[in-house]
């Protein structure tokens, strides 16, 4: 493997590269380049939520005729928020957080010279590619992007008639989509494989670092519900354009009857949220074993309760396909069905209290060593526990009445998943820099990055909460129509104040990255101090990871600070490699 | 406010230039974890952030309390989702209190120290038991009361002579339909829709004549949906062209129309609009509302129960409401005879 049978040209290297480390910086930068746009978006409409009337220049230069004058029309408004969404959710936490560290990390971590297919993985990424292209395309058509909510339920993504984001920017959104699904499967399976058969020696299921059984997890939630999406927007394809009626029925719009009969946009809502709800967990759980990972090299402490965890994220895995209908609990569902989805969703609190619970006793004496990465591990556990509390509230179907399509569920999705999963990606990028690219990331601009995000994630989002209580919808181009609201507007100013400085702040966090790419300090080997297997492969990336055999593993990822009998650290270290065997007298945990 | 805004912004942008300056003169290669110096100051960062988030959660607490909706539920239904609510928020905030405590304080109180030993602690059964099993009796709790509100407020088989009214949902207006004097709604299908009649009901069904409706005639949006207080309204929904969303806060009530289908919700209301505008709560909100208005120059407002929509439907989304007005039965019933039937329209 060690030695080439072909010389690589720029081409094969860096553009059609069939190595996963390569792969994965590929995922990486073309995230980060969606997660500009989507972050872009969301200051564009911020400003427009906090100063409906004002005219701002930014406001023209970017969105021409919809945003002429400086103030935004309502469907540029409604396009914004869908687009923002659709790329935040898929293709910066889907595809830019499980891409990139499952590519880096699964084969690293488990000792494989590379993915199962090299090939396929290729393929995965170029697809991806490609239907970020599709999206931003979409964005420049004449009617407008899609603009009927991430959900894109029908019969409003179904009809033209009904706004104009349903032309011409909805064909190009599913067909993207559809593209985007083709390439995650492929990703997902691959994933799967790799995991089930490439492991070294000694590296058993229960040797596995956290990281890889959350990737692994997550691969099969993805590679069981994603299809569903697919053949949700296959149908809703053949609605728009072949005339069938498989969520359509009854529909008097711009002046005439349609044709269409007996379909039920409650289907699509089923199979949508079949994918929509596993697709929170497949945002999140990569990040949770990444803050795993972190958590644990960081305290210099074994993970608590690894087989807990373990237990929990295959327990989350299971629940979060059987809970879709807690986003349905009045569309006119069966009232039977909301019991039983409010049954199930409540369950999935015991397991994501577990791995809560799990990581405050981690920090419990330990020896913390705050660097960034360690900061945005703990900040992601802190928003994890916020957001996912009023889940409470939201997974109860009777309490679900009142806040369904509120600012509440706004608030608490965007932090039980938008931020602690973009925590996550940062605590994996601050962490895994070195191995991505050699070198390190400035430690002083990442504790900077780290402390305007997270006082202005919780700024935007926790205030959030209470206009939603306050009775008011999402997706609201204005609140000016309703004198009842008119006293929301005070915070929705104070909100995008700090989403504006939020959205700047990642400047810092860009000019880092791309500066240490080249300019950062040299890395050394095991620049942390950790366990696991990638930081025993050389710092300059080569094909097939290691030179020479790949190591055999003789213990868990996570012995820390492990002491023998009288008390003194094994090896006069306070880590222990997973390539070190078991020591005379030392039990293995 | 706009000044102030931009200033905060600038002042962020050269903060961050600054950094980048400094990072340019970097050049020592030291320990790549953390130095003692670093845990220190972001230990006491933390405490920092824990303090910004205790003061955001209590400055919202308090801060919001006007702007939130009235306390008191204006449906009998919403006073069991009002105690549900209640005991699920109190349970959360001290959890999250609690929580969140302990995780700024271990890390500020465990932040590292050169020579300091982490204990190797990585498993007990004792502990993992309690915090599997003390989260399941307390969902147990809630799951259970959860779910005989939800039965409560969801089942209507059991209403004594309910009213029936149809909420007709079309781009970017509401309609409405009372089931008249023999209580039942007339067939209606979107195919039936021509001229005055908007909703498309079936005038051959023989419910269908003595149905009130409320339409929009002539361009004009309809004004305002009457109910009765302590008598239950059962609410039958359609749509005409997408999905809405039938929003009624104040009653702690929500439904989606959905096209090509009737959904329904009821509840028995039991404030009407008169009271409700001498409540406490509403009166301070209203009072604050007024204040703002006055201040950009508009005319001020009184209290109104609202129907919102709340599902995406199109670009006037934003924009589709409807007033709902709640009387005495003897002034809803006097109100309800001065309305014109379909028969007596024709």
């Amino acid at each position: 493997m060690s030695d080439h049978h072909h010389k690589e040209t720029f081409v094969t290297k860096y553009v059609f590269s069939q190595d996963h480390k390569m792969i994965a910086k590929q995922y990486l930068i073309t995230g980060i380049v969606m997660g500009i746009i989507g972050v872009f978006m969301s200051m564009l409409f911020r400003l427009q939520l906090a100063f409906p009337e004002q005219s701002f220049s930014i406001i023209e230069a970017f969105l021409g005729r919809s945003g002429e004058g400086g103030v935004m029309t309502p469907d540029m408004y409604l396009s914004l928020v869908t687009i923002h969404g659709t790329i935040m959710v898929f293709f910066v936490l889907t595809a830019g957080l499980s891409g990139t560290f499952s590519n880096l990390l699964i084969p690293l971590q488990i000792g494989a010279r590379d993915m199962a297919s090299g090939f396929l993985n290729m393929i995965s990424y170029w697809l991806f590619f490609l239907s970020s292209v599709v999206m931003v395309i979409s964005l420049f058509v004449e009617t407008g992007p899609a603009s009927a909510g991430w959900t894109i339920y029908p019969p409003l993504s179904a009809l033209p008639q009904a706004m104009s984001g349903s032309g011409l920017g909805m064909t190009l959104w599913l067909v993207s989509m559809a593209i985007f699904i083709a390439s995650s499967l492929m990703g997902a399976l691959n994933y799967i494989v790799t995991v089930l058969n490439l492991r070294t020696l000694g590296m058993k299921m229960t040797r596995l670092p956290l990281t890889i059984w959350a990737f692994f997890v997550t691969a099969i939630i993805g590679v069981v519900s994603f299809p569903v999406l697919l053949s949700a927007a296959l149908l809703l394809i053949f609605d728009r354009s072949f005339g069938t009626s498989f969520f359509l029925s009854d529909i008097f719009i711009s002046g005439e009857v349609l044709h269409y009969k007996g379909g039920s946009p409650i289907l699509f809502e089923h199979l949508f949220w079949f994918l929509g709800h596993p697709e929170v967990y497949i945002v999140l759980l990569p990040a949770l074993g990444i803050s795993s990972e972190v958590i644990a090299t960081n305290s210099r402490k074994p993970i608590f309760g690894y087989r807990a965890m373990v237990m929990s994220i295959i327990a989350i895995a299971f629940l979060s396909t059987i809970v879709w209908g807690h986003h349905m609990f009045v569309t006119g569902m069966n009232p039977f069905l909301g019991s039983v989805f409010t049954f199930t969703t409540l369950l999935i609190a015991i397991p994501s209290a577990v791995k809560g619970f799990n990581y405050i006793t981690t920090l419990w004496k330990g020896n913390l060593q705050l660097n960034p990465a360690m900061l945005f591990s703990i900040g992601l556990v802190s928003t994890f526990i916020t957001g996912g509390l009023t889940g409470l509230v939201l997974g109860d179907s009777a309490l679900d009445i009142n806040v369904h399509d509120t600012y509440f569920v706004v608030a608490h999705f965007h932090l039980v998943m938008g931020i602690s999963a973009i925590f996550g990606m940062f605590a994996g990028v601050y962490h895994w820099f070195p191995k991505l690219f050699g070198r390190m990331m400035n430690k002083d601009l990442g504790y900077l990055h780290f402390w305007i995000t997270a006082i202005t994630a919780y700024g935007v989002f926790f205030p959030m909460h209470f206009i939603g209580l306050a009775g008011l919808p999402r997706r609201y181009y204005s609140n000016t129509a309703f004198p009842i609201f008119d006293d929301l507007l005070q915070v929705n100013v104070v909100m995008t104040v700090f989403a504006i400085i939020g959205g700047l702040a990642q400047i810092i966090f860009l000019a880092n990255f791309f500066f240490s790419i080249y300019k950062g300090k040299k890395a050394s080997q095991n620049p942390w101090n950790s366990n696991t297997l990638e930081w025993t492969t050389p710092v300059e990336h080569m094909h097939g990871n290691w030179p020479g055999e790949i190591p055999a593993v003789h213990r868990w990822a996570y012995d820390y600070s492990k002491t023998d009998e009288k008390g003194d650290l094994w090896g006069g270290k306070d880590f222990t490699s997973q390539i070190v065997p078991i020591r005379d007298g030392e039990e293995e945990f | 406010m706009k000044a102030l805004f931009f200033i905060i912004i600038f002042v962020a942008i050269a903060v961050a230039c600054w950094q980048f300056v400094k990072l340019l003169g970097l050049t020592k290669v030291e320990n790549q974890t953390a130095t003692e110096k670093e845990n220190n100051i972001n230990g006491w960062l933390m405490l920092g952030l824990m303090g910004f988030i205790y003061c955001l959660m209590i400055l919202s607490l308090y801060g919001t309390k006007d702007i939130l909706l009235p306390q008191l539920s204006a449906s009998a239904e919403g006073k069991h989702i009002d105690i549900l609510f209640k005991i699920t928020m109190t349970l959360i905030l001290i959890v999250q209190f609690v929580l969140q405590f302990i995780i700024f304080y271990f890390t500020f109180k465990y932040r590292g120290i050169k020579g300091r030993k982490a204990l190797f602690f990585a498993d007990s059964h004792k502990l993992e038991l309690v915090w599997t099993i003390t989260p399941a009796i307390v969902l147990a709790g809630l799951i259970i009361y959860g779910l005989w509100t939800w039965n409560e407020v969801m089942d209507v088989s059991d209403a004594e002579n309910p009213l029936i009214v149809e909420l007709y949902a079309k781009q970017f207006q509401w309609e409405a339909r009372y089931a008249g004097s023999d209580n039942e709604l007339g067939n209606a299908n979107v195919r039936f829709i021509k001229g005055a009649n908007t909703m498309g009901v079936d005038f051959s069904d023989k419910n269908a004549s003595d149905d009130i409706p409320l339409m929009v005639s002539e361009g004009k949006f309809v004004k305002e949906l009457h109910l009765p207080k302590g008598r239950k309204v059962i609410f039958k929904m359609r749509s005409q062209d997408v999905l809405h969303s039938a929003y009624m806060p104040h009653f702690r009530a929500q439904m989606n129309c959905v096209p090509g289908m009737v959904t329904q919700m009821g509840f028995t209301p039991t404030v009407t609009t008169a009271e409700m505008r001498l409540n406490k709560d509403t009166q301070s909100k209203f009072q604050r509302i007024n204040e703002i208005r006055v201040e950009k120059g508009e005319e001020e407002v009184e209290f109104d129960y609202l129907l919102l929509c709340n599902k995406i439907c199109g670009s006037s989304h934003y924009n589709m409401q409807l007033k709902i007005v709640v009387d005495e039965e003897a002034e809803f019933n006097q109100w309800l005879a001065g309305q014109k039937t379909f028969a007596q329209l024709k």
